[in-house]
């Protein structure tokens, strides 16, 4: 059952192959069996039968959808009411939220079944899930490194079949880096795209919420639940959702794919360069033309994200003060205290590091060097992205620079794990939709390839995932241990 | 551009944020790179760009101003760490 599509799942729910409870069951034996890879901070067994019994009388009834009585598995981001949102921090390790995110309420209508929390970086700060309190997250390719991060917990968990899909957010490169890293599909949607209500706040004009799934097939089916306007986030779009499955199976016929010249510098790995290019000689074949852009600003996208990111986390987790929920130090001698030594206490060292450079940037007297300067650049950034995309219909290149990592290999200096986002980043400055699709593997570890879209074009990049995946098999690749 | 010790305490006062003394240099020297790989943008002339705050130049939206939440302030306050009578409890602020 393990091994199944989405599409397959609900289908054999509705055949009565197995039921909703069967299904779930196997996959809570399943995460405790392979408990080694850490992907889950919390098991929700006893919500998740619940569920199951409930989406079986529905589908009893025949009173369903395309995701009734599917396990998924979420992000600890996303606030769920009456279980633990850790959000990877020791600060709301006992933090349990009074009300469901909006993507949460949207799968519970929806008659999903939530299996659990996933593991990610504190605050989703980090590129490879070792910035979490609860610990590291195994690659399923490779025991030895990392699955990429911050949704480090949900892309392992979905490669090592311990969820048939699960949720994610990216705020620079957090879903796009780590399905690269662990060979599934991933897809960061336009800024505005999924409510960011009760989605634990990082970067505000940053943050967003998308699918991690096996298949683009099964990433439409994701995301067709969690899109969508809502009232409650002040930056929703008010743009209505297509039918994400409607045209996956259209043709790439005269498709206009660019090649951004900055992604393909001679730092690039070669056999990176080999893998990538070898992907989009595929899309050649199904019909694509190929042409070179220019995109002259894309070096100073890590230099204006740090800025920016960290200047919107410094003010975001000025929240957690010790007073009205989370953390709070023993025996606070006054007022002064209590913040600074809750905070102290409970934020892990690169969440400090960031608020630090936030609270830096911010001050007076550097606010116009720092933080104006870094939304300048994201302007042109930004520009160079709507020239490209009025010249080629999609942009394509490698996620990252090379394939995962060893565990502790970057965690002494930060500017290295930094540049492990230097191809991702750009496109949340922009806010437009990207997405990871497994391209082949060098030397036994998955390699992403980098799909980005004008702003909604998130079916269009549907499309051109399910498209490749017609015609290659990467996707189908099960890391040994976990057939 | 290189931050010192005592610019790293002065920042993590101004963050509330507890940092202990033995890693001060750490994370003076941390933030020192990180800064310098930030001044690059001064490469960049970038006179007369208008800053890009959001993704999309969206206008703040607005909303009827009616109300929407019920008072929850029991449920709320179970999760907090110290309270009483509805408040919040923190340290004695004034002697």
């Amino acid at each position: 059952m393990h091994n199944k599509t989405l599409t397959e799942l609900a289908a054999g729910l509705r055949s009565k192959q197995f039921s909703s409870l069967e299904l779930t069951q196997a996959f809570i034996e399943r995460i405790k069996q392979h408990s080694e890879i850490n992907a889950y901070i919390t098991i929700s067994e006893e919500t998740a039968l619940n569920q199951a019994k409930i989406a079986d009388q529905l589908l009893a009834n025949g009173n369903t959808g395309p995701l009734t009585g599917i396990p998924i598995a979420q992000k600890d981001i996303f606030c769920t009411q009456g279980i633990k949102t850790s959000c990877g921090s020791k600060m709301l390790d006992n933090f349990i939220a009074p009300y469901d995110a909006t993507v949460i309420e949207k799968f519970n209508q929806s008659g999903a079944v939530m299996l659990g929390k996933l593991n990610m970086d504190e605050f989703a700060m980090g590129s490879s899930n070792e910035n979490s309190f609860y610990g590291a997250v195994q690659n399923p390719w490779a025991s030895d490194c990392v699955p990429g991060g911050s949704s480090g917990g949900s892309a392992a968990a979905v490669a090592a079949r311990l969820t048939p899909a699960a949720t994610g957010t990216d705020t620079g490169g957090s879903i796009r880096q780590p399905a690269a890293l662990c060979g599934i599909t991933g897809l960061k949607p336009t800024y505005g795209r999924v409510s960011r209500y009760g989605m634990i706040a990082y970067a505000s004009s940053l943050d967003q919420g998308g699918p991690m799934t096996r298949t683009a097939k099964d990433a439409a089916l994701l995301l067709q639940v969690m899109s969508g306007f809502d009232p409650k986030d002040s930056t929703s779009a008010q743009q209505a959702v297509p039918d994400y499955s409607a045209g996956l199976n259209d043709s790439l016929q005269g498709l206009k794919i660019g090649l951004p010249k900055q992604f393909f510098s001679s730092d690039l790995d070669s056999q990176m360069a080999a893998a990538i290019q070898a992907a989009i000689d595929e899309y050649r074949k199904l019909g694509a033309e190929v042409k070179e852009v220019d995109m002259p600003n894309l070096n100073l996208a890590i230099p204006a994200y740090y800025v920016i990111a960290s200047s919107e986390c410094s003010s975001n987790l000025s929240r957690y003060d010790g007073v009205r929920f989370g953390y709070r130090c023993q025996n606070p001698e006054d007022l002064a205290d209590l913040y600074t030594r809750s905070r102290g206490e409970a934020f892990g060292a690169e969440v400090k590091r960031r608020i630090l450079m936030g609270t830096y940037a911010l001050s007076a007297g550097y606010y116009d060097a720092y933080y104006l300067k870094a939304q300048q650049v994201r302007r042109l950034i930004s520009d160079d992205f709507k020239r490209a995309l009025s010249e080629v219909d999609v942009l394509m290149g490698p996620v990252t620079p090379s394939t995962a990592f060893r565990i502790g290999e970057k965690t002494v200096d930060p500017i290295q794990m930094y540049l492990e986002d230097i191809y991702t980043i750009s496109i949340n400055l922009a806010g437009l939709p990207a997405m990871s699709i497994p391209a082949g593997f060098i030397e036994g570890k998955p390699v992403g390839l980098h799909v980005i879209g004008d702003y909604f074009s998130e079916a269009k990049l549907l499309n051109i995932g399910h498209r490749y995946q017609q015609v290659t098999n990467w996707h189908l690749q099960v890391p040994k241990g976990f057939e | 551009m290189s931050l010192t010790a005592s610019d790293v305490k002065k920042i993590a006062h101004l963050a509330r944020l507890g940092i202990d003394e033995q890693q001060i240099d750490g994370y003076t020297k941390d933030l020192s790179n990180i800064l310098d790989l930030m001044t690059q943008m001064g490469q960049l002339d970038t006179s007369g760009v208008i800053p890009m705050a959001h993704p999309q130049d969206q206008i703040q939206r607005l909303r009827e101003d009616i109300v929407t939440e019920t008072d929850q302030r029991d449920h709320f306050q179970a999760i907090a760490p110290q309270t009483e009578a509805g408040l919040y409890l923190v340290p004695k602020v004034i002697d």
